[in-house]
């Protein structure tokens, strides 16, 4: 799919992005007025969490194509992009209960966003479990693509109910800074970061496919054999 | 036209077999009343904080025994190989997932009316009165869950670990449903204006399309081999 | 191409389950009103082959022509014409031999059906049973069923696995009569089994089948029984079968 050369450029890029993200969010960004240092993870946390969106909605896209065109690489595509995002929200969720520890003093918080961002973990993890669990490799690629495409149709319901549920309860809570709320040298290590973790997903998708694109040649060659 | 007669005849043929020996209906009756009977125990006898809890409690039972129910409706198609059976005729795809559905749906929401007068003998609450509100808050609730069980039933009906799979699937998709279903309940319960629980009927509303429409589209996908 | 074209044909059907390959490139030919017997031991991909045919099983490369539909791609109305005796009997154990076919009815989209089933149920010899429900039945009353159910309508195809399995005489009997009648009708019949004498007794054609590949294609009034027997058994696979 993409050359070795190209995706060793990816490759340095993210390298780059990272060491300038952690540049950035460390020493250029000011410490927080209210939070303090702690407050830094966000450049960590916010990124982390859009990119893993990001790649849910290339699970939901491909998804839709495998179903319509029965491409492989559609699916390669699908199943390397979730386990990317799995991987991508756990550490997010991760990120956020160590800066949720000492700024409220608790390590979890019933909050809408984090709330519906478990419910998408849980969704993609069940994702992976059933792949795991079908062995005709072409029938659990179309189970998952069904999953994929119900899985992230749901998101945005489950993000209102979340919503409507918590307003009744609680004002927004303080971990939900959009980046146009946030001041703007701050600004600039958020949008490092996040450019910097699109780049480093786009590095993982591109060796995860090629992983499993190597599995179908595998198996084709196979078929070809005992032809 | 003989589309909705065969969504009827499959609905029929399930309620049928599911009447002659009512292995499922039993299992979900006795489940349900153990679940219920437990709720006893697991809040620590206090009456008031169960009638306090008492809509996510009954969705609780609900949802728990509506599982039981999803899994053995497809157990029942696998064994003699009746689901392969189902797919050779000469019916549409969709037609098979809505006559699933509405054999489950209604399986469901009887097991639920018994419920709900269980729930008030055991809790001392008058549930009578409200019930005509209370089911149309259940009813699109029940058939959103419904829907993605059948769905999600056809899909690890096969698998090696399916009774684990089958609510490690259904339950973070349908939080949303259960969500609205409970606060609706709650509107009612409480007896305050049926207005509150508008925007509550509106998600579930909003679920209930989405998969409906979701799992029409993809059904046959599902199936074939 | 001369003569009517072929009721059943496939063109290189692979069919491949995960790592393993069920099907490896069957080129197949029936003619209308012909019966194939097809012959193998189990895994040899006679089910597989079957069940594609029915369009229930999507192939992996190849294509299948099944009564003028291009398998998979004609959908609900090429199941219309087709018509399938499968391995398990596909019957409701908890419902009675009537309301079986009465749901069997419906599906086929059969409007008003009582009549025919009484009818192929009096064909069966089951008519006593009517009433009962199908788990009290025998193997063999089971399977008369489930051939009462083929009866309800009349196919250009009919798909038989293993259908001479758990069959008494008399149901034997029944199934050759119905197979003569229906051959009659101009009917194509493709039949699986194990069963070298019957499928032998009742074949227009022959063809046997080994790890998913065809191995031998001929009529049968060009052979004998016991030549037959022992090209079968060329094959090693005598073991399995009768």
């Amino acid at each position: 799919m993409i050359r070795r050369g190209a995706e060793r450029v990816l490759g340095g890029l993210a390298a780059l992005g990272l060491l300038l993200g952690l540049y950035t969010g460390f020493c250029y960004a000011p410490p927080d007025a209210v939070q303090g240092e702690v407050q830094r993870i966000m450049y960590l946390h916010v990124p982390l969490i859009l990119v893993s969106y990001l790649a849910f909605f290339v699970v939901f896209v491909t998804s839709i194509l495998y179903l319509a065109r029965r491409c492989e690489r559609h699916d390669a595509i699908a199943h390397s992009s979730a386990e990317i995002g799995v991987l991508f929200t756990a550490l997010a969720i991760a990120a956020g209960s160590i800066w949720g520890r000492p700024t409220w003093g608790t390590w979890w918080t019933w909050d809408a966003r984090l709330t519906t961002t478990t419910i998408l973990l849980l969704i993609f993890i069940g994702y992976l479990m059933l792949r795991a669990l079908v062995d005709d490799p072409s029938r659990g690629a179309t189970f998952s693509a069904v999953l994929g495409i119900i899985g992230f149709l749901d998101v945005p319901i489950i993000h209102m109910s979340v919503v409507w549920w918590r307003t009744l309860h609680q004002p927004a809570s303080v971990l939900r800074p959009g980046p146009s709320t946030v001041a703007p040298d701050m600004q600039v290590a958020l949008y490092t970061n996040l450019a910097a973790f699109v780049v480093l997903y786009g590095y993982f998708l591109v060796k995860r496919v090629r992983l499993e694109e190597a599995r179908w040649e595998l198996s084709r060659l196979r078929m070809e054999g005992a032809a | 036209m003989s589309f909705v007669r065969r969504v009827v005849a499959i609905a029929r043929k399930d309620l049928l077999a599911e009447w002659r020996d009512r292995e499922s209906f039993s299992a979900m009756f006795f489940f349900a009343f153990l679940v219920l009977f437990l709720f006893h125990f697991a809040l620590g006898g206090d009456q008031a904080l169960i009638r306090g809890a008492s809509s996510g409690l009954l969705w609780l039972a609900f949802t728990f025994t509506s599982v039981l129910g999803l899994a053995r409706s497809v157990q029942g198609e696998l064994e003699n190989d009746c689901l392969d059976g189902l797919l050779l005729y000469p019916a549409e795809r969709e037609a098979i997932y809505l006559g699933k559905l509405l054999g489950n749906f209604l399986v469901i929401l009887v097991v639920e009316l018994v419920i709900f007068p269980l729930f008030a003998v055991l809790y001392n609450m008058d549930l009578w009165s409200r019930l005509p509100k209370l089911l149309l808050i259940a009813v699109p609730g029940t058939l959103g869950f419904a829907a993605a069980g059948t769905l999600l039933s056809t899909m690890t009906a096969g698998l090696r670990a399916r009774e684990a799979m089958l609510p490690f699937l259904l339950f973070p998709l349908t939080i949303p449903l259960i969500l609205s279903a409970v606060k609706g309940t709650e509107v009612v319960l409480r007896g305050d204006p049926f207005e509150l629980a508008m925007p509550w009927l509106k998600l579930m509303a909003a679920f209930d399309t989405v998969i409906l429409v979701a799992s029409l589209l993809t059904f046959e996908y599902l199936v074939e081999e | 191409m001369p003569g009517p074209a072929p009721a059943v044909e496939t063109r290189r059907l692979v069919k491949w389950y995960g790592g393993y390959p069920a099907l490896r490139g069957i080129d197949l030919c029936v003619a209308p009103g012909e019966i194939l017997a097809l012959f193998g031991s189990n895994g040899a991909g006679k089910t597989t082959l079957l069940r594609i045919l029915a369009g229930r099983v999507r192939p992996t490369a190849g294509t299948a022509r099944v009564a003028g539909f291009e398998v998979g791609k004609g959908g609900d109305r090429a199941r219309g014409a087709i018509g399938t005796l499968a391995h398990g009997h596909q019957l409701y154990e908890t419902l009675t031999a009537s309301e079986n076919l009465a749901f069997a009815a419906a599906m086929l989209g059969l409007g008003r059906a009582s009549e025919r089933i009484a009818q192929v149920l009096l064909r069966v010899g089951l008519e006593a049973a009517a009433g009962s429900s199908v788990r009290t039945f025998s193997s063999g009353m089971k399977r008369r069923l489930a051939l009462a159910k083929l009866m309800l309508r009349e196919c250009k195809v009919i798909l038989l696995d293993e259908p001479y399995a758990s069959l008494d005489l008399q149901a034997t009997k029944l199934l050759e009569e119905f197979l003569m009648a229906s051959k009659i009708g101009g009917v194509t019949t493709i039949l699986a089994t194990h069963n070298l004498t019957m499928g032998f007794g009742v074949a227009d054609r022959l063809a046997i089948l080994r790890q998913g590949r065809l191995v031998f294609e001929g009529r049968r009034d060009e052979t004998s029984l016991e030549a037959f027997r022992s090209l079968f058994s060329l094959h090693g696979e005598l073991g399995d079968v009768e």
